[in-house]
């Protein structure tokens, strides 16, 4: 490009930044103009409830007793939650599903990224038909998949000459819940996976071919180090929402049967509009945050790639 | 994958021992067959529930009654558009279906206007902390949107706004402001300093630049954030579960799963007729999208 | 009164790099000013310090009298031609010519009316509804032009508006430009690194070297009167011959290794050599000062480098006679000419003629001549264009030759 790399001559040294003339403090003001509304919006709709959440957590907030209302309760909200047996099953199941998605789930993805990298006729038709079931509205996976598990209108039972009620064992409500979530999630991961294998240049390949490493070597030693980065988004994507999985269990078990398949979102739905209690309601929901932060902390952590930047 | 068989490939050709290079033949055969096998399944689990949605949703009530079946198999003798008239006659699922589009199109029309002026401002503007300020837009799309329902509500149950689609449009932007914003700001990246710098020297101020230059330059980007926001936007289930009442207020996704239940049966093709035509502006979008974006505007100006 | 004027101005950028330093310039009216020197010289940031697009840290730019540095681009009334031409790709060439006129909000008959003018001029109006990707590259270099022209600006800013055309149209647009330029008579500053671009085309040439400006002036003194070793290596083509020699305790004469070259009056002169008798001084000698003494001539032996020949390139009309003597030659690799064998000014350079390069040289010899590789030659030295540099500063001995502002 047109701009040259600057002699390197020092000036000012420790004195700081040298001034700056008023036309760029000028387009400075209209960048922070233009970012302005982004900004107030994302602040509206995410620090604001965390704030109110946080101080609705310490106190009496339920809209059904007229008594205590807006009362300061200190953490018995808290107290409460840890105590509760409800919640702790919850935070469970969430966790396990989560992990166990996130494993199943990233390993697949990756498959179907190197196969989606792959240069073969009908790669178009694969594209598009992987970006269909990550386009629709989780509504139409879960209802989609609550079709195809039915015993009497699905495909499920029907192709596979077995007779089970799907939606009314454990075991089963939660396997029909993830094959509905991995169905809608994998295209997207898959995507971020194949955007990572997309950057990493071909000529390495070419190398590690003539070096004589086979396919699962250099899978092994090249691809995986260098979709690193790719992998940490993809990762940190699917663990956040298999951690705040709702939509789904809404749709499919309404956390059915019994309480066998209530997550964490779900718990803090009933919570807020089936108990309106804003109060307990607002601690689980702080939880709820710091629980994705710290799970966004250690992918973050685990994964840093300091070598790759 | 089967990239094994590129790699071994070549090195045959230096194998002077017939059989040898025969066996590998077969090989590499096998493994080509193997792969195109493997897309075939893969492509057959995306898109075989859409064929079998599509299949229930042309049944007759009675049919679905007698479950799954005889006539009613892989492929049913009778198909009849019975559930379709019946969501739109009898359960009224077109204003669910213009609420989702009201909602869905103005989310992204802000999106658009606000993503593009703040992922101007990150990629060009001489601001301080950009930095920061984008990590926090990323962060805000990660935030879970169940801890955002009881205080939202508690605020618009306040403000009189329960139960309306209205400000739906302007929480729906969390799902789709972080994710445009970071996209366009990595599209007006991309674009070469050289051609707004010489839109200044023109006469233009930042915003015509911007106006006039910049964003008709990056439209393909602006697009495709804007089929992204729309997606995500008409995606939600979370919020219009949580805030609407009123089965008229309703958008489609809250209307699906309220439709076909009665107390006797689970009338699937009645839903899945909604299914179906819920996807549909998802599934053209996609189609029309992959087409779109790969025309790139700039190719062939610089050099 | 100058249409572009910079005072004292320098450009820091915040990481501490000082880009431009105490550049003080000026354009005259009509006049087509070319920034040369090597890259990361501080040419281009000095010209979008101009245009508004950099901002300026210390000293003052004028347009037209009017101080500039707090203004927009738009409100500065120049125009520019990028190195990329940054053409706007979604526009027809109609519409980028016109879309300066679009800003100033001029009627719309009044704006085709110039776009066709100036599309006439550069010989456009069959392209004037395609858009910039169905052009060749000459066609899109003549958009950007193009653009420029419309304006009636009050200064046009050229940056390498040549450099990404291959090398025969770059000669026949360098003409172009210039002829485009001297009809319109707008004041123009042109920012390249080519050095014959820089000596065709300008009226004066600033040649710059890490921010600073080296010398000022129009290009046949720029070459006759280099001010100093850098714009002497710098300009020219094959690069000037650059020896370390003695001046004799008389200041009559230089010894060359044991080679003596008598100094013209000029140069003998007490003001010019005074402070250097009997001390080490840098002679320059460019390869169309020597000539080959074997096709006559009377030099006497004070006129004459003997040398061993160790390639001839033969060009048609001349020669290019590569040969070493026995001197110690200041190679590229010295700080007082870092960059000047920089992009083209390199190409024809000794330096790279291997294991001779520290004592070789390049003569510019009639074609007649029958030097060959491999003797020994004789060279007449026209000694009145010689140059001699002060081996510490760099800068000429001739007093009169040294830049005026320092």
């Amino acid at each position: 490009m047109a701009t040259e790399a600057p002699p390197a001559l020092r000036f000012g040294g420790r004195h700081g930044r040298p001034p700056v003339s008023g036309r760029v403090r000028a387009d400075r003001r209209l960048g922070y103009l233009m970012l302005a509304p982004a900004i107030v919006l994302l602040l509206a709709v995410t620090a604001y409830p965390l704030v109110y959440n946080l101080w609705n957590s310490f106190h009496a907030e339920n809209l059904s007793e007229i008594t205590g209302q807006g009362g300061w309760v200190g953490v018995d909200n808290y107290t409460r939650m840890f105590r509760s047996s409800e919640w702790l099953h919850a935070l469970w199941r969430t966790l396990a599903f989560a992990g166990v998605s996130v494993a199943i789930e990233t390993v697949l993805a990756l498959g179907l990224a190197l196969m989606l990298h792959r240069r073969f006729r009908g790669r178009g038709l694969l594209r598009v038909a992987v970006l269909i079931p990550w386009a629709v509205p989780t509504v139409v996976s879960a209802t989609l998949w609550k079709t195809m598990f039915d015993q009497r209108s699905g495909f499920v039972d029907y192709i596979f000459g077995l007779h089970t009620t799907w939606l009314s064992g454990i075991w089963t409500s939660w396997t029909a819940i993830f094959v509905a979530d991995a169905w809608k999630n994998i295209p997207f991961i898959a995507l971020i996976l194949l955007s990572g294998l997309q950057v990493i240049p071909t000529e390495i390949y070419e190398a590690a071919r003539i070096d004589g490493a086979s396919w699962w070597q250099t899978f092994r030693r090249l691809t995986l180090p260098l979709l690193k980065p790719a992998l940490a988004v993809a990762l940190i994507f699917r663990l956040l929402s298999g951690l705040l999985i709702f939509d789904v269990v809404y749709i499919m078990t309404g956390g059915g049967p019994g309480l066998s398949t209530e997550t964490l979102s779900f718990l803090n739905w009933q919570t807020f509009l089936v108990d309106t209690d804003f109060g307990y309601g607002g601690a689980i929901s702080v939880m709820l945050v710091v629980l994705c932060l710290l799970a966004a902390g250690i992918v973050g952590w685990l994964m840093r790639t300091r070598d790759l930047r | 994958m089967s990239t094994e068989s590129a790699a071994t490939g070549p090195l045959a050709v230096s194998r002077p021992h017939r059989p040898g290079t025969r066996s590998r033949r077969v090989q590499r055969i096998v493994r080509e067959v193997c792969f195109y096998l493997a897309v075939l399944i893969v492509i057959l689990i995306a898109l075989f529930p859409f064929y079998w949605i599509l299949r229930t949703s042309l049944l007759s009530d009675q049919a679905v009654g007698q479950g799954v079946g005889g006539p009613n198999g892989i492929i049913p003798a009778h198909l009849t558009g019975s559930a379709y008239s019946e969501d739109f006659n009898q359960q009224g699922f077109l204003t669910p279906l213009i609420n989702s589009a009201i909602v869905a199109g103005l989310t992204t029309l802000i999106t658009i206007v606000v993503a593009t002026l703040a992922g101007y401002a990150l990629a060009r503007m001489p601001i301080r902390g950009a930095g920061a300020i984008l990590a926090f837009i990323l962060v805000a799309g990660f935030f879970p949107v169940l801890a955002m329902v009881g205080p939202l509500f508690l605020v618009l149950r306040n403000l009189g706004f329960l139960d309306s689609i209205w400000p739906l449009i302007i929480v729906y932007l969390v799902y789709t402001l972080p994710i445009a914003t970071y996209l366009l700001r990595n599209f007006f990246m991309q674009i070469p300093a050289d051609l707004e710098e010489a839109a200044l020297v023109d006469g233009a101020t930042r915003l015509v630049a911007l106006r006039r230059v910049v964003v008709p330059v990056a439209i393909p980007g602006v697009f495709t954030a804007g089929i992204i926001a729309f997606i995500l936007a008409w995606n939600d289930f979370a919020f219009a579960v949580s805030f609407l009442e009123t089965p008229s207020h309703f958008t489609a996704p809250l209307a699906i799963v309220n439709l076909g239940q009665s107390q006797f049966q689970v009338f699937y093709n009645r839903i899945d007729a909604a299914v179906v035509i819920i996807t549909i502006p998802v599934a053209l979008l996609v189609l029309f999208a992959q087409r779109r974006i790969v025309a790139g505007l700039t190719a062939g100006s610089f050099r | 009164m100058a249409p572009l004027r910079f005072i004292d101005v320098s450009k820091v950028y915040p990481n501490g790099v000082e880009a431009v330093s105490h550049l003080t310039l000026d354009v005259e009216d009509g006049e087509f000013v070319v920034l040369v020197g090597p890259s990361g010289c501080g040419k281009t940031t000095a010209l979008r310090m101009v245009a508004g697009l950099e901002d300026v840290t210390d000293g003052e730019i004028e347009i037209g009298d009017r101080p500039v540095n707090d203004l927009t681009p738009r409100e500065r009334d120049i125009a520019m031609v990028f190195q990329n031409y940054a053409l706007y790709p979604h526009m027809t060439v109609a519409e980028n010519i016109g879309f300066s006129l679009l800003m100033q909000k001029l009627p719309k008959g009044e704006v085709d009316a110039k776009v066709e003018d100036a599309a006439r001029v550069l010989g456009l109006t069959e392209q004037l509804r395609r858009k910039p990707a169905q052009l060749s590259g000459g066609q899109r270099q003549r958009v950007a032009m193009g653009r420029a022209i419309v304006r009636e600006p009050a200064a046009f800013l050229m940056d390498e508006p040549l450099s990404n055309l291959d090398a025969k149209l770059r000669v026949h647009m360098r003409a172009e430009v210039s002829r485009l330029q001297r009809r319109l008579g707008v004041a123009t500053l042109y920012v390249t690194h080519d050095q014959v671009e820089a000596m065709t085309m300008g009226d004066r040439v600033a040649v710059m070297r890490t921010g600073k400006l080296q010398q000022y002036a129009p290009p046949k003194q720029l070459y006759d009167r280099p001010a100093n070793l850098f714009v002497a290596a710098f300009i020219g083509s094959p690069a000037m011959n650059l020896y370390q020699a003695t001046v004799d305790s008389e200041g009559r004469s230089i010894a060359l290794g044991n080679q003596t070259l008598a100094l013209p009056g000029e140069l003998a002169d007490e003001a010019v050599i005074g402070r250097y008798r009997g001390e080490r001084v840098v002679v320059g000698i460019r390869p169309e000062a020597l000539g080959d003494a074997a096709l006559g001539g009377h030099a006497s032996t004070s006129q004459r480098l003997q040398g061993t020949v160790d390639l001839v390139e033969e060009l048609g009309a001349e020669k290019l006679v590569h040969f070493r003597i026995d001197a110690e030659r200041l190679s590229t690799g010295d700080e007082r000419l870092a960059g000047a064998d920089d992009e083209t000014g390199g190409e024809l350079n000794t330096g790279e003629i291997g294991t001779a390069a520290a004592s070789a040289g390049v003569a510019r010899i009639a074609s007649r001549s029958e030097i060959a590789a491999g003797q020994e030659a004789a060279f007449m030295v026209d000694t009145t264009s010689l140059h001699l540099f002060d081996p510490d500063e760099g800068a000429s001995l001739r007093g009169e030759a040294r830049q005026p502002h320092s």
